[in-house]
């Protein structure tokens, strides 16, 4: 397994009071593989990644990767933030070398790498714009560069599409849907979109409202080019939409 | 006072003490030129208990008092009209930046000279020194006033007088309490320069006397005064801005 | 009437239409124009009626004329080199030490423990208020000058430090150490980079407040210098040499701002890049 979480819990402590985010989670994602998260806010899927990612500690459980525990953020482990947290003083090249320059890579390998993945993301005439110059769009495609330039073989993304327009979601959706058919990463996708849980996963898993636990798995058997109109595709967003309701519902009791 | 202050507080008088005694016991710069605590206090006691003390600071404090005043109340119409007509701004903003960068204090032997050693080139030099910054603060905050907010009563049923008394003033009042703050945080800080020339009372005057008379312990306690009153009169405007502008988010005050 | 109509207003807000950049230029110009204008008018009418000692009111060409007659003595050279020398020594000193012991500050929390409310204690207290001790421990010489604008621009350009430091987004931070930054690389790529306009902020406060206090300094014992020669101007009652050396300092100090914003223009191009 390339990484495996086990007894995984996690408390925050809020105004005095201990509230329990996670609680006992056991996850296991094979390389190459691409699993959605997917809950209504609060169940602590980011959490979790957060966790995964070497961001947060857990209170119980452990992660890991490789079969070597998470003790923090590392270079195998690339994160697409939701809100693209790209480093607004550099450029778009800049950014997209960044892992590659702390790595000390030399400049030659460093161009055709960015050259590379930015054609990929399809930025290629933006290379020389700094982030303010950028639509959302385009600055998560650039934080999706960037993480895919280090050549991470784990990508955890902490719902990288949740402040975009529809449109542009769904251009991004088909974008990374095409990545993923030629980079073949380990991906955690946290998201509350179901239709782009099914859209991009291989697994959907479905967390439980807080504290947050697994309550179902869903393997998406699909094939790898999807059709958001097709009738198996719609079975699978109305069967997981019916599971996701029960936990909305329970939030609002 | 967090704890952290007293700490603070407690550690520097600490180290204070350490450093001035065993000057004093080890004879590394002459024992005058270092005060103790002791000393200060010492020389605290006196002045308030013959009275000058108090009669320093109160005449300190009616000079910035009135200076400002006049200041702020010039700041404000100005700042209003100069912000709320475009005409008057667009002739007076690069007067303001011709004149702002002249440091004030250059100004103060100017007011001497205009107003002669009396109170009058006091206040007049507080006032002047208070102005430009206060002119320029409100405007800048009545300008920021947001063109959706404007919208948004407009829609309501607003004319224009409601529109500047409604909607302008309140939105622009926390940006105005801020500039008359500093302001007065300015004040206190050129009274000083402008006691030290000419002046025979006032906290600056007590200070410069202080060197004069060749007792380092009196200008201490004159920069302790002084200090503790600029944070006293700066907490007592934080806490009425907060009372005031409570539907302002938490934490977006200072 | 003319204040922002309401039609302006729900254009606009009450910044008014945006002008051309000639139009702007055209205002400004004629608003200084106005300003010499009434001056002069002002200046003249003095020299002619004299309702009191035109000496008072020097016109405008009066302060330009004393300017030029120190030029000339080539003593005005003197002096404004002293007051620049004194203001770069003790800036540069100040903005060593406040970006040093800010960065840290920023950074390890022992240090901002001890450190900060040290400062905290020591801010309300006008800087001015100290210039006699200066003069008590140092003389009257060009260390107490120095030592003094060092001691005055220190505390805007550690405070702005500090905060340019503690409100870095965590997030980058995050990011950066998932593309396997470690701490140097954070402190280098991270951290200095996102602090820059905070402490570009507090270099310009600090630069102001130079020439803010230079003055005073130079008006307590100085044989040279701008404030010198304002004080001087005093004592004689050379009125057009006193605006003439505050109006030379207003030009320093506007100089001093602006190579400022220049190195901000420069190394801050992210903020508005064209």
């Amino acid at each position: 397994m390339k990484i495996r979480v086990r007894g995984l819990s996690r408390t925050f402590v809020a105004q005095g009071r201990e509230t329990p985010a996670l609680l006992d989670v056991d996850l296991e994602v094979a390389a190459h593989e691409f699993v959605c998260l997917l809950g209504p806010s609060g169940c602590g899927k980011s959490t979790l990644l957060n966790i995964v990612a070497g961001f947060l500690r857990p209170t119980a459980g452990e992660v890991r990767v490789d079969e070597r525990p998470v003790t923090g953020p590392g270079a195998d482990r690339g994160v697409v933030f939701q809100e693209y947290v790209l480093f607004p003083w550099l450029t778009v090249v800049g950014n997209v070398e960044f892992g590659l320059r702390l790595k000390g890579a030399p400049a030659a390998e460093r161009r055709g790498i960015v050259a590379r993945y930015l054609e990929l993301v399809g930025l290629a005439a933006h290379a020389e714009k700094y982030p303010v110059q950028l639509s959302g769009g385009m600055k998560q495609r650039v934080a999706i560069a960037r993480a895919l330039a280090n050549s991470p073989e784990i990508i955890l993304m902490d719902e990288p599409f949740g402040a975009l327009d529809a449109q542009t979601r769904e251009v991004l959706q088909d974008e990374l849907g095409r990545i993923q058919r030629v980079e073949h990463k380990t991906v955690l996708f946290v998201t509350h979109s179901i239709r782009e849980a099914v859209y991009l996963a291989d697994r959907v898993i479905v967390m439980t409202s807080a504290p947050g636990r697994i309550k179902q798995v869903f393997t998406i058997k699909l094939p790898e080019v999807r059709d958001r109109f097709a009738p198996e595709f719609t079975h699978y967003e109305s069967e997981i939409t019916r599971v996701v309701k029960e936990e909305v519902a329970k939030v609002h009791e | 006072m967090s704890r952290t202050r007293i700490l603070a507080l407690v550690g520097v008088l600490v180290v204070w003490a350490a450093v001035s005694y065993g000057n004093r016991m080890l004879g590394v710069m002459a024992p005058a030129l270092l005060p103790t605590p002791g000393e200060v206090a010492t020389v605290f006691a006196e002045t308030v208990r013959d009275g000058s003390l108090p009669r320093h600071v109160a005449t300190s404090l009616a000079r910035v008092a009135v200076g400002f005043g006049l200041a702020a109340v010039a700041a404000l119409a100005l700042g209003l009209l100069a912000a709320m007509c475009v005409p008057v701004r667009l002739m007076v903003e690069p007067i303001i930046e011709f004149v702002r960068p002249i440091p004030p204090l250059a100004f103060l032997p100017m007011f001497l000279v205009w107003f002669g050693l009396g109170e009058g080139s006091k206040v007049a030099f507080i006032g002047y020194t208070t102005f430009f910054p206060m002119f320029v603060a409100i405007a800048a905050a009545v300008l920021r006033v947001d063109v959706t907010l404007l919208r948004a009563a407009a829609s309501l049923g607003a004319g224009h007088l409601d529109l500047i008394r409604r909607v302008i003033l309140p939105a622009a009042l926390p940006g105005i309490i801020v500039a008359l703050r500093l302001g007065f945080a300015l004040a206190l800080f050129v009274i000083v320069g402008a006691e030290f020339m000419g002046a025979d009372a006032g906290l600056g005057h007590l200070i410069m006397e202080g060197r004069t008379f060749f007792v380092p312990a009196q200008i201490v306690m004159g920069a302790l005064v002084l200090g503790l009153l600029g944070s006293i009169v700066n907490a007592l405007l934080l806490a009425t801005e907060r009372r005031l502008f409570r539907w302002r988010e938490a934490g977006a005050t200072s | 009437m003319f204040l922002s109509s309401v039609p302006e207003m729900m254009e606009w807000g009450l910044r008014g239409a945006s002008r051309s950049r000639r139009d702007a230029l055209r205002w400004r110009l004629a608003s200084l124009a106005v300003f010499l204008a009434l001056w002069s008018v002002a200046g003249g009418l003095v020299e002619l009626t004299k309702p009191f000692n035109p000496l008072f009111l020097p016109a405008p060409w009066v302060v330009i004329g004393a300017l030029l007659d120190l030029a000339r003595k080539g003593q005005l050279w003197v002096h404004v080199a002293a007051t620049l020398e004194r203001v770069a020594v003790g800036f540069s000193a100040g903005a060593v030490l406040a970006l040093a012991l800010g960065l840290l500050a920023g950074q390890v929390r022992a240090v901002r423990n001890v450190v900060e409310p040290v400062v905290e204690l020591l801010r309300p207290i006008p800087p001015l208020a100290m210039l006699p001790l200066f003069i008590v421990w140092v003389g009257i010489g060009e260390g107490s000058k120095v030592g003094f604008i060092t001691y005055a621009t220190f505390f805007p350009m550690f405070v702005t430090t500090v905060h340019g430091v503690a409100q870095i987004d965590g997030r980058l931070l995050r990011a950066a150490q998932s593309l396997g930054a470690r701490p140097r690389h954070l402190f280098f790529r991270v951290i200095l980079p996102a602090a820059l306009p905070d402490v570009l902020t507090g270099l310009r406060l600090g630069v102001a407040l130079s020439f803010f206090v230079i003055v005073i300094s130079e008006f307590v014992g100085a044989e040279n210098g701008l404030g010198y020669l304002i004080n001087d101007g005093r004592n004689f009652f050379l009125v057009p040499q006193m605006l003439g050396a505050a109006l030379l300092l207003g030009l320093l100090g506007y100089a001093g701002n602006g190579l400022v914003r220049v190195l901000e223009r420069r190394v801050l191009r992210w903020q508005h890049p064209r």
